[in-house]
Parts: structure tokens; C-alpha cells; sequence
């Protein structure tokens, strides 16, 4: 197994777009990253760089210790799993897993054995012989994973895998792509746009915004712990609370509402306060208003949301808020709750760079 | 049976009669003596001499042209045919792989010159053409028969169209199955394009089975005639020497004229239907 390094790695088109603007990357041997970010951040551009699908502008991406800038996607060692699983619609499902390895001229017997072993893995053995149309999305998705398998690559890549599935087997096979990642060891990259499973799966995660690695790191640090705005407000389900403040000295202020226990902060400039929904409790003795305009039950938690009293945003309209808490915390619509939370779990961002200064 | 699905069928019927009878008259007097069609006319209802006359014009030399036979012809026929219809699709195959999956520079300007021969008939080019051809020694051959004939826009044009609908994760998925260029069109894209080749390939025999032009400025020999040619030429021949016309060897020659192409549509509609309408992606 190898690694993955990416050296200032861009990607410009004819036409002058960028796409990618300078990514540092070191993945290591074994480890799952994944790729995250909102639709056009250049994620899956990445992905197919490294996948020798797309060319490569500037930079190096190499895997072990051979630079693969000019290497043919077939002789990279690397593996890749499409969003609409791309298997060869006339072929069985042996042969879409065995097309690879005929090409790679590997004798009858070693195809078979491999082949069977990786449908075993799947538990698509009984398929084999079943045509792709014949098969539903799940076992789809487990015949596009089994012909990556089946190459034994250095590299797993996934782009958005999972996303053509209903929500149930999305969760299971989100699972069993973890699990079978553990198993094989194999140092996958793997791009979605879905925050929990970049949450779920990765070992380490990259926040991709605009051609840019925004903040890289395991996904609880950078839940807990977001270097920037974007990334603060891109990882976390139900999304953090953002309320622009500006600092007088002693207070965040916004409108009539004034959040003590905030210092050396600059002021006079446009900051960004940002509270998780679940770090706020429901207090007689708190900072925050709401009035609650929604409730959301989700079983075992409950999520309210609500404008937040006395404090408007950008366009001077209300601003929603979200609350979580569990089951019982069930308010009639309208009532006025007041919420609490240690301004030392919040975050405070410049507005205009997105830089966390709290 | 309400009133109006009977006048439905009616209209079905006489629309049916009238595409078929003219075949059927055929047919009949075909199978009909000489001297009986000269007297009578053209007959509704078979006559006793089928086998004669179909022994004479496919088998017996000098039954219908002077050395030919009408098997040779359909000999001829079916060469220019098969040739004619797989040398298209392959031709055009190969024109739209490269205009589809290979970017080079004036791609584009290129494909629509191609899709512009469509405005120019053969007719137009036959004078180059037959010089061509005979410049090159090709007169009254199969090959100078059907090579100038197979470039085909309209084939470019529907394979174009189809590989175009092709998802591109097929081609990055191949790629990265280590697959050629050929390995590509040959294990993924000819097998996908199964049944628009069928169509195509039913299309243009029936198109080249009824070339005439071409053939009749092409052959200048009794035995490179086609079975439209023969058509042609029969009544020359019959009615040279003062004896009574064959009428029923030109029928019977009609007859065996239509038959491969009707069969080939016959044999071939599941496939041809599923390449106009359906496509497994």
C-alpha cells in the first residue's frame, strides 16, 4: 500500500477557469480521506486528477514515491467507484469485474479466483452471472465496488458513490464502505457533499471551497475546532447558528441584543458569532431570545427553530436560529424561549476574510 | 364491433389491398403462360405454370438473359446488398467513434461537412465517380460496385447521435480498466450499439439491394447484373427475335426481386424496431 502526495496541484482550463488553485496534500498509506465541499468547489476535479481523468495544470500528485503527473489512468494503480456506477450495461457482472484484469492480460484462473473472492466480500456471488439491469441500485453499487476490488489497486477513489441510493441503503452501505475500507487497508479518497458521511467515514477530512483546501484534519477537530467560517458552517448538522455582531469593547452587539464574555476581539469591524445548536440550553437566566416558529421531532432529539429576538441579519430581516435538544423539549409554536450558552464554546469569525479570531 | 371501429377497419383493409395487390397481380401472372397474358391481360388468380416459369428464370441459362441466370443475379444483388449495408455501418461507425470520442482540431466543421453530402445525391457525382472507378481498373467488379457507395452521412449522422448519448463514465471507467482506444469501441461500444447496427444494417441493404443507377452504368457484363438491372433489361431481351414477350418471366423476376428484402425486414423487424426506439444504457 502507498500513500498519496499532492505538491501545489492545480488545475487551470482552456478557457481559463480555475478549478483547482494550489492544493498541499499528504495522504497516507491506508488512510480514507474525504473530500467534501458544496457542488463546484472543484472536489471531484481533484478526485479525477488523481485519477489521471483530467490533466493536470501545475503541480505534482504522485502515489507511493512515483510522481503519476504523465502516467495513463490505467497504469496508476488506482481504482475509481462512479456515482452512477458506470458498469458496462451488456456485460454480466463478471465480466464488468473482470474487464480490468483481461486487459491487464492476468491468466483465467487468477480473474476467477479474484473475482469470486471480491463477490463473496460483496455477497454478490449469486449475481455473477446477472446482467447489470437486472440488479438494483444497491447491488449496482456493490458490482462497481467489486470491480475496483478486484484490481487490488494502490487507491480507492469514490465520487459521490452513495448518492443515486434511497436514504436506508445509503446508511448501510456507507457502513459497509467503511468497514471494508478497514479490512483491505487500502488508501482510499472518497468525495461527497453529504457532511455526514464525510463525517462518518473519514479518517481525515478536507474542506474544499472554491479550488482551495479550506482546513484539513480528523472530523471531529474540525467540528470542534473550524479555521474558517466556511468551514465552521459547512461541517455540523443542523447547521451552526451564525449571527453577525460587531464588538464595542465589552459586548457583541446585534441590534438590541449585547453577548458579554467575549475580549480582544477588534472592533468597529463586522464579525460573525457562531453557536452550535446543541451547546445552547433552555434557561430562565440566558442571553439569547427566540420565538419559536417550528419543531422538528427526529425521534430521539428534538430541533426547534425560531428568530431570534432583537437582532437582525444582513438584509435586517430575522434571524432563524436553531435549537437541539431532546425529546421532551417540545414548545407550543410562538412561545418565547430563552436559550443560554458558555461563550467559550462559540465561535467568533471576521466577516470579510472568514478567519476564526475566537 | 361498433360502428366506428368497422369503418377503422375498413380503411385498414382497403389500404392494405392497395399496397399488396399490385404484388399479388404480380405474383399471379406470374404463374401464368405467355400466350395466356397476351390474350387476357393481367390475372387476378394463379395459374398452372409456377413452376415452369421460376425453373426457367432462376435456374435454366438463356431463360432469361442470354447466358445469365436469375440466380446469378440474386447472386449479385445480395453481394452488392450485404456489401453495401456493413460496409456503411462499419465506414460510419468508424467516422463517428473518431468525431465523438477523438478532439481534434476542426472536429466539429468536419462532422457537418460530412452531414452536407447528404444534400448531394449520388446523381450528382456520378460522372466523377464512374471515372474513378474506372480509372482504377474497378468497372464491372463488386468492389467497384459497392466502395464508392459506403461513405454514408446518414449513418455517421445516427451513430453520432447515439454515441453522444453514451455516458462519458463509461469511457473514464474503461480507461481506467486499462482499456485501447480499439478495446474501447470493440468491447463497449460495438456491443452497445447492437441494435441501432441492425437497424442501420436493415436500412441499407434494402437501399443497396435497390441501387440502380449505380449498377446499371457499372456493369456492362451479363453476369455482374443485378436483380433490378435484370428487371430492366429483361424486356430488351424478351422482346428481341420477334417470339411471344415473357411477361411472366419479368413478373417472376419482380418477385424474386422484393423477396430478400421483405424477408430481411420480416426476419429482422424485433431488432429493427428496438434499434429506432430503444436503447439499453
Amino acid at each position: 500500500m502507498s500513500g498519496v502526495q499532492l505538491k501545489f496541484v492545480r488545475k487551470t482550463y482552456p478557457n481559463g477557469a480555475e478549478a483547482i488553485r494550489g492544493v498541499d496534500m499528504d495522504i497516507k498509506s491506508g488512510e480514507m480521506i474525504v473530500f467534501v465541499g458544496p457542488s463546484g468547489c472543484g472536489k471531484s476535479t481533484l478526485l479525477r486528477m488523481v485519477a489521471g481523468l483530467e490533466s493536470i495544470s501545475g503541480g505534482d500528485i504522485s502515489i507511493g514515491d512515483r510522481v503519476i503527473n504523465d502516467v495513463s489512468p490505467s497504469e496508476r494503480d488506482v481504482a475509481m467507484v462512479f456515482q452512477n456506477y458506470a458498469l458496462y450495461p451488456h456485460m454480466s457482472v463478471r465480466g464488468n469485474m473482470s474487464y480490468g484484469l483481461k486487459n491487464r492480460k492476468l491468466d483465467k484462473a487468477e480473474i476467477e479466483k479474484r473475482v469470486n473472492e471480491a463477490a463473496k466480500m460483496l455477497k454478490i456471488d449469486q449475481f455473477l452471472d446477472r446482467q447489470p439491469n437486472q440488479l438494483s441500485g444497491g447491488q449496482r453499487q456493490r458490482v462497481a465496488m467489486g470491480r475496483a476490488i478486484v484490481r487490488n489497486p494502490q487507491v480507492f477513489l469514490f465520487d459521490e458513490p452513495l448518492s443515486n441510493l434511497d436514504a436506508k441503503l445509503r446508511v448501510q452501505m456507507r457502513i459497509e464502505i467503511k468497514r471494508l475500507q478497514r479490512r483491505m487497508n487500502v488508501t482510499s479518497i472518497y468525495v461527497t457533499h453529504d457532511q455526514t458521511e464525510a463525517m462518518t467515514l473519514a479518517d481525515r477530512l478536507a474542506v474544499i471551497n472554491d479550488g482551495l483546501v479550506e482546513q484539513m484534519g480528523a472530523p471531529m477537530e474540525l467540528y470542534s475546532n473550524p479555521k474558517t467560517l466556511f468551514v465552521a458552517s459547512f461541517i455540523g448538522a443542523p447547521q451552526i447558528n451564525l449571527i453577525p455582531v460587531t464588538f464595542d469593547g465589552k459586548t457583541l452587539n446585534n441590534g438590541s441584543l449585547k453577548l458579554a464574555g467575549f475580549k480582544d476581539l477588534p472592533e468597529n469591524t463586522d464579525l460573525v458569532l457562531g453557536v452550535r445548536p446543541d451547546v445552547m440550553t433552555q434557561t430562565t437566566k440566558g442571553q439569547l431570545d427566540m420565538r419559536v416558529d417550528l419543531v422538528e421531532q427526529h425521534g430521539g432529539e428534538n430541533l426547534v427553530y425560531g428568530a431570534l429576538q432583537g437582532a437582525v441579519n444582513d438584509e435586517g430581516e430575522e434571524l432563524e436560529i436553531c435549537l437541539k435538544g431532546d425529546k421532551a423539549l417540545l414548545p407550543d409554536l410562538d412561545a418565547a424561549l430563552r436559550l443560554s450558552f458558555d461563550p467559550a464554546t462559540a465561535f467568533v469569525f471576521r466577516k470579510n476574510t472568514g478567519e476564526r479570531l475566537l | 364491433m361498433n360502428r366506428s371501429s368497422i369503418a377503422t377497419h375498413l380503411i385498414l383493409i382497403c389500404g392494405a389491398l392497395f399496397m399488396t395487390l399490385p404484388v399479388w397481380v404480380a405474383f399471379a401472372t406470374s404463374t401464368h403462360a405467355p400466350e395466356t397474358i397476351l390474350r387476357e391481360g393481367l390475372q387476378i388468380w394463379p395459374g398452372g405454370h409456377f413452376l415452369e416459369t421460376y425453373n426457367e428464370v432462376l435456374f435454366v441459362e438463356g431463360g432469361v438473359m442470354k447466358k445469365v441466370t436469375a440466380t446469378t443475379m440474386l447472386k449479385n444483388s445480395l453481394i452488392l446488398g450485404i456489401g453495401f449495408a456493413v460496409g456503411k455501418v462499419v465506414i460510419s461507425m468508424l467516422a463517428a467513434y473518431a468525431i465523438v470520442y477523438f478532439r481534434f482540431r476542426l472536429a466539429v466543421p468536419l462532422f457537418w461537412i460530412i452531414f452536407m453530402t447528404l444534400l448531394l445525391p449520388l446523381e450528382v457525382r456520378i460522372i466523377p465517380s464512374y471515372k474513378v472507378v474506372a480509372d482504377m481498373g474497378m468497372l464491372d467488379t463488386h468492389a467497384g460496385l459497392i466502395i464508392p457507395l459506403i461513405a454514408s452521412a446518414t449513418g455517421t449522422f445516427f451513430f453520432r447521435q447515439f454515441f453522444r448519448s453514451v455516458p462519458d463514465e463509461l469511457l473514464e471507467a474503461a480507461r481506467l480498466d486499462g482499456a485501447t482506444s480499439w478495446g474501447f469501441f470493440i468491447d463497449i461500444l460495438v456491443p452497445l450499439s447492437k441494435t441501432m447496427i441492425a437497424a442501420i444494417l436493415i436500412i441499407m441493404f434494402v437501399v443497396g439491394w435497390n441501387q440502380y443507377l449505380w449498377p446499371l452504368i457499372m456493369t456492362t457484363k451479363e453476369e455482374n447484373y443485378t436483380l433490378v438491372i435484370g428487371i430492366k433489361q429483361i424486356y430488351q431481351v424478351l422482346n428481341e427475335g420477334g417470339e411471344l414477350p415473357q411477361f411472366q418471366k419479368a413478373f417472376a423476376l419482380t418477385i424474386l426481386a422484393t423477396l430478400p428484402p421483405v424477408l430481411v425486414v420480416l426476419i429482422f423487424q424485433n431488432w429493427f424496431v428496438k434499434g429506432l426506439v430503444e436503447s439499453e444504457k
